[in-house]
C-alpha cells in the first residue's frame, strides 16, 4: 500500500479570496496618503518650459500655485486672448494677489508659514510683463519664496 | 434559552467597496511633485534703492530683449554659450583684468524687457544657475571628492557655496514690446 495515494480527481480547489480585501485596502491607503486633490481646474493654456536645474517642492500643502497663460478657448469670449492670471479657480487681477496670499497663509499653522512657496506655473509663450507684475505683487505682500515651475528637459 | 446567533459578518462585499474607493483615488491622484527653479525675491521697499557703485569688471550684465536676443556685457551672445561664458567670468582662471576679481565678488545682473518671452527668460536663468552649479560641483569635487548634491551636510554645502555665492540682481524690466491688452 502506498503512502502517496493518487488523489481522486476533484478538480482544482477554489482560490481563496479571503485576503483580497486586505490587499486592496493596503493599496487604498497608499493612494489615499499619496493623493493630493487638485483644488482648481486650470483655465489657462499652461505648458511650462523645460529646464535642467530643477528642485522638487516637497511639502505639497505648503505650495501655493498661481497660473499665468492665455485663457483656454472656452473662456476667450469673456476674458479675451491676452494672458491672464488665475488665482484659485478664477481669473484675477494682479492686485488681488496679496489677498490670495494672505488667505493661503491663514490656513497654514504659524511656525510653517515661512516655508510657504509660491509656484508660478507660467506658460512658455507668455511675455515677461505680466510675470513681472505678479513678482512685484508677491514682493509687496512679503511672499519672497518663489518657484518657476518647469519640466525636466529630456 | 436564546438561540445562539451565527454572528459572523459577511465580509465578501468589503473587497468591492475597497475597490471602488481604490479606483477613485487612483483616478484623482497626481503623483509627480511640482518641480521648478526656485528663486528668492528681494524684499519690497517703497523708496528708491540707493545707487551702489560697482566695479565694472565684477558685473556680468545679461540683457534679454523683446526679440529674445541676448546681450552679454555689451556683445550679442547665444544662450548655448552663456553657461561657459558665465563660468569663465566667475572663476576667472587666467586672472584676466576684465573678468571678476574673485568669485565671491562676481555679480550677475539680469535685465529683460516686458516683451521678453517667459521661456527665453527661464532658459537664461537656468543657464546662469547651471553655471554656478557646475562651479559648485568642481569645487566640491576638489574639497570632498564628491559632486555637489543636496545630500551633503549643510556645513559642506555652505562652505562650497560661500566660495561661489550666487548673487543675481534683477532690474525692473523696461516697458518695451509688451503685448496689447
Amino acid at each position: 500500500m502506498s503512502k502517496f495515494k493518487k488523489k481522486t480527481d476533484k478538480g482544482l480547489p477554489a482560490v481563496s479570496t479571503a485576503s483580497l480585501p486586505d490587499i486592496v485596502f493596503m493599496l487604498l491607503f497608499f493612494f489615499m496618503v499619496a493623493t493630493k486633490m487638485r483644488d482648481s481646474s486650470i483655465m489657462v493654456k499652461n505648458v511650462v518650459p523645460e529646464a535642467t536645474e530643477l528642485v522638487k517642492l516637497e511639502h505639497k500643502n505648503l505650495v501655493n500655485t498661481i497660473y499665468i497663460g492665455k485663457p483656454l478657448p472656452q473662456y476667450t469670449a469673456v476674458y479675451g486672448t491676452a494672458p491672464q492670471v488665475q488665482l484659485g479657480d478664477k481669473f484675477a487681477n494682479t492686485d488681488e494677489i496679496p489677498f490670495f496670499i494672505e488667505k493661503f497663509k491663514a490656513k497654514i499653522p504659524e511656525p510653517q508659514r515661512p516655508m510657504i512657496f509660491t509656484s508660478l506655473k507660467v506658460d512658455g509663450e507668455v511675455t515677461m510683463g505680466i510675470v513681472s507684475d505678479v513678482k512685484t505683487e508677491l514682493r509687496k505682500s512679503g511672499q519672497l519664496k518663489l518657484n518657476y515651475s518647469a519640466k525636466r528637459k529630456q | 434559552m436564546a438561540k445562539r446567533m451565527d454572528n459572523e459578518l459577511n465580509a465578501s462585499s468589503m473587497a468591492d467597496i475597497a475597490f471602488l474607493l481604490l479606483v477613485f483615488f487612483l483616478v484623482t491622484t497626481t503623483m509627480n511633485p511640482d518641480t521648478g527653479i526656485t528663486v528668492k525675491l528681494p524684499p519690497w521697499s517703497e523708496d528708491d534703492a540707493e545707487e551702489v557703485k560697482l566695479n565694472k569688471r565684477n558685473v556680468f550684465a545679461v540683457l534679454v530683449n523683446a526679440n529674445n536676443d541676448l546681450l552679454v556685457r555689451g556683445e550679442p551672445e547665444e544662450v548655448s554659450s552663456l553657461r561657459e561664458r558665465a563660468k569663465e567670468f566667475i572663476s576667472n582662471p587666467t586672472g584676466r583684468a576684465d573678468l571678476a576679481e574673485a568669485p565671491n565678488k562676481a555679480i550677475i545682473s539680469l535685465k529683460n524687457d516686458r516683451g521678453t518671452k517667459y521661456e527665453t527668460y527661464l532658459m537664461v536663468y537656468n543657464e546662469l544657475k547651471a553655471a554656478y552649479r557646475e562651479l559648485w560641483d568642481t569645487e566640491c569635487q576638489r574639497l570632498y571628492g564628491v559632486p555637489y548634491s543636496d545630500e551633503l551636510t549643510t556645513e559642506k554645502k555652505k562652505a562650497v557655496r560661500s566660495k561661489f555665492p550666487f548673487i543675481l540682481s534683477e532690474a525692473e524690466p523696461s516697458a518695451y514690446g509688451e503685448e496689447e491688452k
